[in-house]
Formats: structure tokens, C-alpha cells, sequence
């Protein structure tokens, strides 16, 4: 499978008043054509930041790509002049963000913020575009689209927005979508709605997808292959079959126990002791070193590298590379 | 306009009658609070200022009669829309004002509008480039503009475009004998406008600029510039489309806010350049308690303040469309 995306060693940082913060440090992988990769963590382990990134989206200041390579069809995107960056944005690789509430411009119809990635992206006139928006919100399952189109984002329940951010964001038939937790603001009964049309779509389109979710349920229903971040670093990855029956990294091991308790009855809720580390002060060695249930004191010394503990299996954790439970 | 457009219209109007003459009542008492009246002064400019002559003025113009019998008189004619007879220049209040208050009008519309458009450019452009010294120049300048007394800045412009470069007149609305057709007309008005309207406007210029500029950060942070970026629209696309119309409503709300601060500063400012607006004409009514002129300049001030605050609200529901008029 040759890849769509392939990230290399990228870090982010960002500067503040107390100093500058590793959001993102030394991150690879890649998304084959057509494949759903998930990005998983807990809040603050930097897998939005990361996404963001794909686009050089992050804010700066204070935000900074500081190093690393995001070779998207054979180019970096981190070389990318302005005038091409604005091409691959919204043409080539497309993106849809948690909170459809604010994704969307109030004060412009969605008619118009549709049309305006037709415009640019496919030169379409109006009466084209007024026309081609409408298509694309039937695509996405709005009802009445012709009369959704001349209404504005508060007029939508918050479903229908997600929908509307995914026709914007399929218009121009990208290779990549790129959704951060497309579903955490959604209602429990939407959110499989959503999902299950970014499936849809993605299989009709052969698009790949970026998925940066902490919603492990979602993870098992539509990614390929996972990506475990914990503290700006990638701690482990594998086929989400692999993750599921097998995870190697305690951090893993933590999340898939904290997700269980649902299907479990009477069960009490598991949880990770303690908390994502403020990345101003990180622990030394293992990120995750005081939080782990298996840490040993070489551990809390220096921080263990990626290495495979099995085919296509890397896992930054000296207790799994060496085999152990 | 749509129906529901007009009924708010109506019904606003309608709410206005009991603010307007609200207003009307305070300027009484505080017209009142002012010592001495009409007839000192006329009976003093005359020459033989007896006791029994003020008193007789006194007699004329009302003013010997118990202060409720006199404000229920005023509320009455007020509510008919009857502003009077000034006591001292004996012309009817209307006529006085309906000669001042076009020139006046004129003023502050421009000096409002230039605000408006210099002040919003300046704040996008700051904070579009935040924190280099582009923004830094404009923030820095608009603090000092905003720091000018207007009537120094006035002086200031005279000397320097008129004494100096000679370039604009000093004074005065038209040029008389100058211009014979409509457009020369027209075009000897603005020359004289350009001083009267920069110094009343820079003071509205620099208070727009800064408060768009925080606006325009604030909106920048917000999740749907994110979006728009991700669609590959230009950075010029996105201040001038996407962020400018969200910021803009503040900035709406204290232009609307203002426009009272405004007409008080155009009085001023009428004085530094001589132009013929409402702002003489307070100025003498108060110095002369020309009470009925005084009250009748400060009814139709009121009336255009909440006119344009209403305007202001119809603004708002074509910038927002989450606002509806109902």
C-alpha cells in the first residue's frame, strides 16, 4: 500500500511566558491510500496539536513546527509555498473539527461557506456552486437541503452542522480528511450517524482518514491501524485489531481498562491513576513512568526509545520490549 | 424590508414617545437649575436693566408663573411637537434650529463615517500583523490621537493645512461668490468640511481602531477562522470577510453608544472652525438663558440621538443574522 501522508520525526513546540513546551515531539507515521489511521490519547497528549500541524494550521506565535517532514503526494508540506499550501488546504486534504457549534461562521449562510471551497478550489460560478451544494448536502443526509443551504449554522442542530462540516469538507473530493474528534460534541445517538457517513463516504470517495479521537469505541469501529500518543510522543502502534487484543504499552493497557467498564456490569470505573504531566514539568525518563502500574527504576532515568516488539508493533517501553507482562 | 422589519420599526418608534419626552422633562429641571433667566440678560444687553422692566420681560416670556404651571406648559407644547418661540432672537425655535441642524448633521456624519472607515482599516491591519511594529505604530499613534484635547488638534490642523500650506480654508462652510454651479457648490462645501470633520472624527478614529483591533484578535482565536484557513482561503479573504464581520459588532454597538458624545463634540468643534451648525447656536442660547431655544436645540438633539440608536439596532440584525427583529 503506498502511503497517502507520511509524517517524519515532527515536533511542535510552543513558546509561553514559562518557557517552551514539546507539544508534539518526534512523531512519525504514515496513512496508506484509503486508510483509516486513528490518533488516540487523553486531552493534552498532543494529538490535535499534531493534526493541526498536517496543515501548518497551528497559530503562530505561539506555536512552531519546529522540526520533521509531513510528505503528502511525494511533497512537504512544510516547504510548501503559501499560494500551494492553500491548495492542498480544503482541495487536497480536508479537515472537521469537534465543536460544529463553532466551526461554522454565524453570520454567513452555509450556502455560502460551502460554495466559497467551490470557488476557490474548482472555480465554480454561482449558479454551479448553488447547485453543487445542494448535491453535497443531500450526499451528506441533510434533509431539505435546498432550504438548509439559504439558512445560517444557528438554524442546525448540531448534527446537521457536523454534517454540513463534512459536505465542506468533501467538496472538492479530497485525498485526506483529516476529522479531530468529529464526534465528542455530538450526541450520543448522532455521533454514530456521523461516523457511520464519514465511512460511507470515505469507501465512496477512497479517501484516507486521520482520526484524532480519545473515544476508543470509535476507534474500534472505523480505524485500520492505531496510534497511541501519550505526552506529545507516539508510545505504541498496531492494526486496531492488534491494540485491541494485545496492547503492549501499560499506558495502552490503561485506556483499553478505562474503556471496558461500560460493557462490564456492576463494574467499578477503571482509571489511569494521576493525570497527563504538565509539560512544564515532566517527569524525567518515561512520561508516563509515574502514573505506570510496571515501572521499574530505569524507568524514571531515561526515556525509553520506540523499538518493535513485533512486526509493524513499535512500543516506546523498555518493560514490553523486553517481553515481559 | 420584510414585515417583521417594519413592525419592530413601528414598535420601536412608538417606544421612543415616552423616552423622548422622559428627556425633555430632565432638560427642564436642569435648564432650571441654571441661575438667572432670559430677561436678566436681554433687560442688562438693553441698557436699563429696572427691576420693573426684568419683571415685566419676566411677564412676557411666562417665566413669573409658578415652576409646574411653567413645566406643564412646556410638556404640552413639547408633546405637539411646538418647541416655541425663542425669547430672545423672537423667531420661531424650529426655524432657528431647521437653519443650523443640516450643517451640523453634515459634520457629524462625515467626521462619523471617517471614523468608522479609518478606525476599522487600522484595527484590522494591527491585528493582522500583532505584535510587529506595524501594530505597534498604530496602537502607539492612537493612543496619542485619542490622548489630543480636539479643540488643540484643531488649532493644531489649521496652522499647519491653512497658515502653513495654505491648502485648506480655515473656516466657515462655503466660500462666498466662489462657486457658481451645483458641483462647485458641492465641492467648496467638502474643502471646507475636510478640517472640521479630521479633527472631530480622529478622536472616534483612534477609539474604533483599538477596539477593533482587540475584536479582531478575539475573533481570530475563535474556531471558524481555523476552519476557513483549512478551506485555503487567503489571509487577506479571511480578515476582510470571515473575521471583519463578527468584529465589527462592538465596534457598531459604541458608534451607536457615541453618537450623543458626538453631537457634544461637534459643538466644539463648530466653534474652533467657525461652522454654522447648532453648536453657535447653543452656545448663545445658554449664555443668553434663552430657555425655550435651549430646550428646543436639546429636543431635537435627543430626538436624532435615539433616531440613530434605532439605526444602529437595524445595523446589528443585517451584520448578525442571528438577530431577528421581532
Amino acid at each position: 500500500m503506498s502511503a497517502v501522508l507520511e509524517v517524519a520525526d515532527l515536533a511542535v513546540r510552543f513558546r509561553t511566558t514559562r518557557g517552551t513546551v514539546n507539544a508534539v515531539d518526534g512523531l512519525s507515521f504514515a496513512i496508506g491510500e484509503g486508510e483509516t489511521v486513528a490518533l488516540v490519547g487523553e486531552s493534552g497528549s498532543g494529538k490535535s496539536t499534531a493534526a493541526l500541524a498536517m496543515l501548518r494550521l497551528i497559530a503562530d506565535p505561539p506555536g512552531r513546527i519546529a522540526s520533521g517532514r509531513i510528505l503528502f503526494e511525494g511533497r512537504d508540506i512544510l516547504g510548501l509555498r503559501e499560494e500551494e499550501l492553500r491548495e492542498v488546504r480544503g482541495g487536497r486534504i480536508a479537515m472537521i473539527f469537534q465543536d460544529p457549534m463553532m466551526a461554522l461562521n454565524p453570520v454567513y449562510t452555509i450556502e455560502r461557506q460551502i460554495g466559497e471551497v467551490l470557488a476557490l478550489h474548482a472555480g465554480m460560478g454561482r449558479e454551479a456552486r448553488a447547485k453543487e451544494v445542494v448535491e453535497l448536502l443531500r450526499l451528506v443526509g441533510v434533509p431539505a437541503p435546498a432550504e438548509r443551504a439559504r439558512q445560517y449554522p444557528h438554524n442546525l442542530s448540531g448534527g446537521m452542522r457536523q454534517r454540513v462540516m463534512v459536505a465542506m469538507a468533501l467538496a472538492c473530493k479530497p485525498k485526506l480528511l483529516i476529522a479531530d474528534e468529529p464526534t465528542t460534541a455530538l450526541d450520543v445517538t448522532v455521533q454514530a450517524q456521523v461516523l457511520d457517513l464519514i465511512q460511507s463516504l470515505k469507501d465512496r470517495f477512497g479517501m484516507a482518514v486521520l482520526l484524532i479521537t480519545h473515544d476508543l469505541g470509535v476507534v474500534a469501529e472505523t480505524a485500520h491501524r492505531v496510534i497511541v500518543m501519550y505526552a506529545g510522543r507516539k508510545v505504541e502502534e498496531g492494526t486496531t485489531a492488534q491494540i485491541f487484543k494485545d496492547p503492549r504499552h501499560p499506558y495502552t493497557k490503561g485506556l483499553l481498562e478505562a474503556a471496558k467498564w461500560e460493557e462490564v456490569e456492576g463494574a467499578m470505573l477503571r482509571e489511569i491513576p494521576g493525570a497527563v504531566p504538565s509539560p512544564f514539568d515532566m517527569p524525567k525518563g518515561c512520561a508516563f513512568s509515574p502514573r505506570c502500574g510496571a515501572v521499574q527504576p530505569r524507568c524514571r532515568e531515561s526515556a525509553p526509545p520506540l523499538a518493535e516488539v513485533a512486526p509493524g508493533r513499535p512500543v516506546a517501553c523498555f518493560v514490553a520490549q523486553e517481553g515481559r507482562p | 424590508m420584510r414585515g417583521g422589519t417594519v413592525r419592530f420599526v413601528l414598535r420601536r418608534l412608538a417606544q421612543l414617545v415616552p423616552v423622548v419626552l422622559a428627556i425633555a422633562a430632565l432638560n427642564f429641571v436642569l435648564a432650571k437649575l441654571a441661575p438667572g433667566d432670559a430677561a436678566d440678560i436681554l433687560a442688562g444687553q438693553m441698557g436699563h436693566a429696572t427691576l420693573e422692566f426684568t419683571e415685566q420681560l419676566r411677564r412676557e416670556f411666562g417665566l413669573d408663573l409658578p415652576i409646574l404651571e411653567q413645566f406643564l406648559a412646556y410638556m404640552g407644547r413639547t408633546a405637539r411637537l411646538d418647541l416655541g418661540i425663542s425669547l430672545i432672537q423672537q423667531q420661531p425655535v424650529v426655524e432657528l434650529i431647521a437653519d443650523r441642524l443640516p450643517a451640523t448633521l453634515l459634520l457629524m456624519v462625515t467626521a462619523l463615517v471617517l471614523a468608522i472607515a479609518t478606525g476599522v482599516a487600522l484595527g484590522v491591519a494591527a491585528a493582522r500583523r500583532q505584535g510587529t511594529w506595524v501594530d505597534n505604530l498604530i496602537s502607539v499613534s492612537a493612543l496619542l490621537v485619542y490622548a489630543t484635547p480636539a479643540f488643540w488638534l484643531g488649532l493644531m490642523l489649521i496652522v499647519f493645512f491653512s497658515i502653513r500650506l495654505d491648502l485648506l480654508p480655515s473656516g466657515g462652510m462655503m466660500q462666498i461668490g466662489v462657486a457658481q454651479t451645483a458641483i462647485g457648490k458641492v465641492l467648496d462645501v467638502a474643502r471646507h468640511l475636510i478640517l472640521p470633520a479630521a479633527t472631530l472624527g480622529l478622536f472616534y478614529a483612534a477609539v474604533y481602531a483599538r477596539l477593533m483591533r482587540a475584536s479582531m484578535l478575539e475573533v481570530y482565536g475563535l474556531d471558524f477562522i481555523t476552519t476557513a484557513r483549512a478551506k485555503g482561503l487567503s489571509e487577506g479573504t479571511i480578515a476582510w470577510t470571515h473575521a471583519l464581520r463578527n468584529a465589527l459588532l462592538p465596534v457598531v454597538t459604541l458608534a451607536g453608544m457615541q453618537v450623543g458624545h458626538l453631537l457634544g463634540g461637534s459643538v466644539l468643534i463648530e466653534t474652533v472652525f467657525g461652522w454654522p451648525g447648532l453648536g453657535r447656536l447653543v452656545f448663545d442660547a445658554l449664555v443668553q438663558r434663552d430657555l425655550n431655544l435651549l430646550l428646543g436645540i436639546l429636543f431635537v438633539s435627543s430626538v436624532v440621538v435615539v433616531l440613530v440608536n434605532l439605526a444602529v439596532d437595524l445595523v446589528y440584525g443585517l451584520l448578525d443574522p442571528r438577530i431577528t427583529h421581532k
